[in-house]
């Protein structure tokens, strides 16, 4: 039973980052209707962000861990609205598919980018928030376990918030419901997008942080494969819908977790990309996704 | 003036002819190239780069005796960036472009089983530094290694552990995409069980994996006595790291894999506690020891090389020593000259090359205690 709850636990961490992650892509889709595949490398962003700023501030502090969290995630929102400015922008009203491309051709660009400035070895993470392990019953619950989950709960109620009770949230609902009639109504679908993808990339940043506090051990490469286990999230929760990425991402971790648990651990990612491929079969616009008629 | 495709034949034509007329007219001072190819960048760059530095120094050191036959040494190295498939190209390009004489490397085993055919392909001699797998030099004739291999580390890892940590039960974690870690488990559980140990649980990793919590957390529930991380630096230092995080406080150990300035620094105070065998010990008395650590230290703002650099180092002198012996760096006589090496003072021990053209040579059990190495055994095959 406590095996159980302590898997149950490690899942749901690692299901918070990719929740976090799950959500950019999701934004992202949902005003644009396209996959931001450079999303993964923001989140690598974010993680080097917090490595140079973690050597500014005393380790082991809560004020000094969340200001490199903050610092990180207003740096990679610029660089997000800085990708889609130059990138994404003069694309708007060319084929999706060009669109994709680009988002490909931008993620190589910074991950390769990031291999010349930051050099291809893994470097060590600092704990940049207190470590401290407690016994609860038979589980072991760690300090940065709970800063993950708290911090994830924290950033989605906020997202939540501003999605739903601000301006610029009900705008970007506007555009993603009707971007013409948007612009109709006098909504400035630039400045909507452009915070869309600052928003999204500021939570990529706090992922890239969580993961690296978690697993330190950081490298230009380290987003690959968590970006594509957040977009099978996002996939699975319906993609364009936010509590559906969260939700996405909690099942996504926790399923991992409790396979590489068992004695089919090699089968990990296989299990993971099969779900996605399961879903796509029989709920085409996932768990909590609408379906809509393309109309023509 | 010709046409433009006639043109572009003729000079392709010649640039295919260069080295033959190369090879006709050898220049008796031409140099003798010696290619490597090995991770310089990636998660297993401390490898390439150690061993590097290795080769490096004992090219430094036969130049300035002379060279090797009179001519002098040059030394080439191809990055292989930690990828699979790249170690292929690596080796091709060294052999066809470069001509070198021989190939050192590779480090990590799944390398050196990819070049391996095509330097036995090209009757090119190559060395092996850290790979001990044993399927690598039974590749072919013409490849040999420098290192010990896994049924030999595995048996002085399950002897230590049963014996000297008084191990009942065990738990492996295995990289299974890593050959040299499959191969060193395998071997492990079959010597761990033969001496009256029990493995409770057998747990698989892949390559460039970062969450271990799920596979630590079901080897927790068995309550083993130690855990065998048998594959590299980069994962092992996570693994101590996470072990701990989950209140495993016991012996983890594991093999060569773990040999890397890295695995301290990734892992900091979680990496305590932890042993693992290796080719060579920076505390040994041995006179090749000490003078190869003073050269060493002298060129690299007294670091102390670890023990893959020792490998590289040994690599290229026995390398020289076969050219030497053989007269001449036509492929066939090198590789005759290296497979009949006996008693050959290297800094990882006394080398002989034995049918399977493998060294014999001892291993060094060291304890990692306060974020240092120490020595804590010799064991002699």
């Amino acid at each position: 039973m406590s095996e159980f709850l302590q898997q149950l636990l490690n899942g749901l961490s690692l299901g918070a980052i990719y929740a976090l992650i799950a959500l950019g892509y999701t934004m992202v889709y949902g005003v644009l209707r396209f996959i931001n595949f450079a999303h993964s490398d923001v989140f690598m962003v974010g993680a080097f962000i917090g490595y140079y700023m973690g050597k500014l501030v005393p380790e082991g502090t809560l004020w000094g861990g969340l200001a490199v969290l903050g610092v990180a995630m207003l740096g990679c929102a610029l660089l997000g609205m800085t990708i889609e400015r130059l990138a994404y922008r003069r694309l708007r009203s060319a084929p999706t598919l060009n669109v994709l491309i680009t988002a490909i051709g931008v993620s190589l660009l910074l991950e390769y980018t990031g291999q010349v400035f930051f050099g291809a070895a893994p470097r060590n993470f600092p704990s940049i928030f207190p470590v401290r392990n407690f016994q609860l019953g038979g589980i072991i619950v760690g300090s940065n376990q709970l800063i993950v989950i708290a911090v994830s709960v924290v950033l989605m109620v906020v997202l939540q918030l501003i999605v739903y009770r601000t301006r610029i949230g009900t705008a970007m609902r506007a555009v993603s419901l009707n971007p013409k009639a948007a612009v109709l109504m006098g909504v400035n679908n630039d400045v909507v997008i452009s915070f869309t993808f600052g928003l999204g990339s500021a939570l990529a940043a706090a992922g890239g942080i969580l993961y690296a506090l978690n697993y330190p051990s950081i490298d230009p490469l380290m987003g690959v494969m968590p970006g594509l286990k957040a977009f099978v999230a996002a996939i699975l929760g319906g993609i364009g819908n936010i509590p559906g990425a969260a939700l996405g991402g909690l099942i996504l971790g926790t399923v991992e977790t409790f396979v590489s648990g068992s004695q089919w651990s090699t089968y990990k990612d296989a299990i993971a990309f099969a779900i996605l491929i399961i879903i796509l079969l029989f709920r085409p616009a996932g768990l909590l996704g609408r379906f809509t008629v393309e109309k023509v | 003036m010709l046409p433009a495709p006639i043109r572009r034949l003729l000079a392709r034509g010649a640039w295919l002819l260069f080295p033959l007329t190369c090879g006709l007219a050898a220049d008796p001072v031409a140099p003798i190239r010696v290619g490597q190819f090995a991770s310089l960048t990636g998660k297993e760059a401390s490898f390439g780069v150690a061993a590097r530095e290795g080769i490096d120094l004992a090219v430094g050191e036969l130049n300035a005796r002379g060279g090797v036959l009179g001519r002098p040494v040059e030394f080439l190295v191809e990055d292989i960036r930690s990828q699979s498939g790249e170690s292929a190209t690596a080796v091709k390009k060294l052999i066809a472009r470069d001509r070198v004489v021989a190939i050192l490397g590779g480090n990590a085993s799944t390398n050196s089983l990819e070049a391996a055919p095509i330097c036995q392909a090209a009757h090119v001699p190559m060395i092996a530094i850290s790979s001990t797998n044993p399927k690598v030099t039974a590749m072919g004739t013409y490849i040999f290694r420098t290192c010990f291999i896994d049924p030999f580390q595995g048996a002085v890892l399950a002897k230590f552990a049963r014996e000297s940590l008084h191990v009942q039960r065990l738990a492996l974690l295995t990289s299974a995409s890593a050959s040299y870690s499959v191969g060193l488990s395998r071997v492990l559980r079959e010597r761990f069980t033969a001496a009256g140990g029990e493995i409770v649980a057998e747990q698989k990793y892949a390559e460039g994996d970062k969450d271990f919590r799920a596979q630590l957390t079901a080897i927790k529930a068995l309550h083993p006595d130690a855990i065998a991380a048998t594959g590299y630096y980069t994962e092992a230092a996570l693994i101590c790291l996470q072990a701990r995080a989950l209140g495993l406080d016991l012996p983890i150990i594991g093999g060569d894999g773990w040999e890397a300035p890295q695995l301290l620094e990734l892992g900091g105070r979680a990496v305590d506690g932890t042993y693992y065998s290796t080719h060579y010990s920076a505390e040994s008395p041995a006179p090749e020891v000490r003078a190869f650590i003073r050269k060493f230290s002298a060129r690299h703002d007294g670091r102390v090389p670890d023990a893959v650099a020792a490998l590289g180092y040994d690599a290229m002198m026995l390398l020289a020593d076969a050219i030497r012996r053989a007269g001449t760096t036509e492929g066939p006589a090198v590789r005759a000259a290296l497979a009949a090496t006996r008693d050959f003072p290297g800094v990882t021990g006394l080398t002989t090359i034995d049918a399977q053209r493998n060294p014999s040579k001892p291993a060094i059990i060291v304890k990692v205690e306060g974020g240092r190495v120490q020595f804590v055994a010799a064991v002699r095959p």
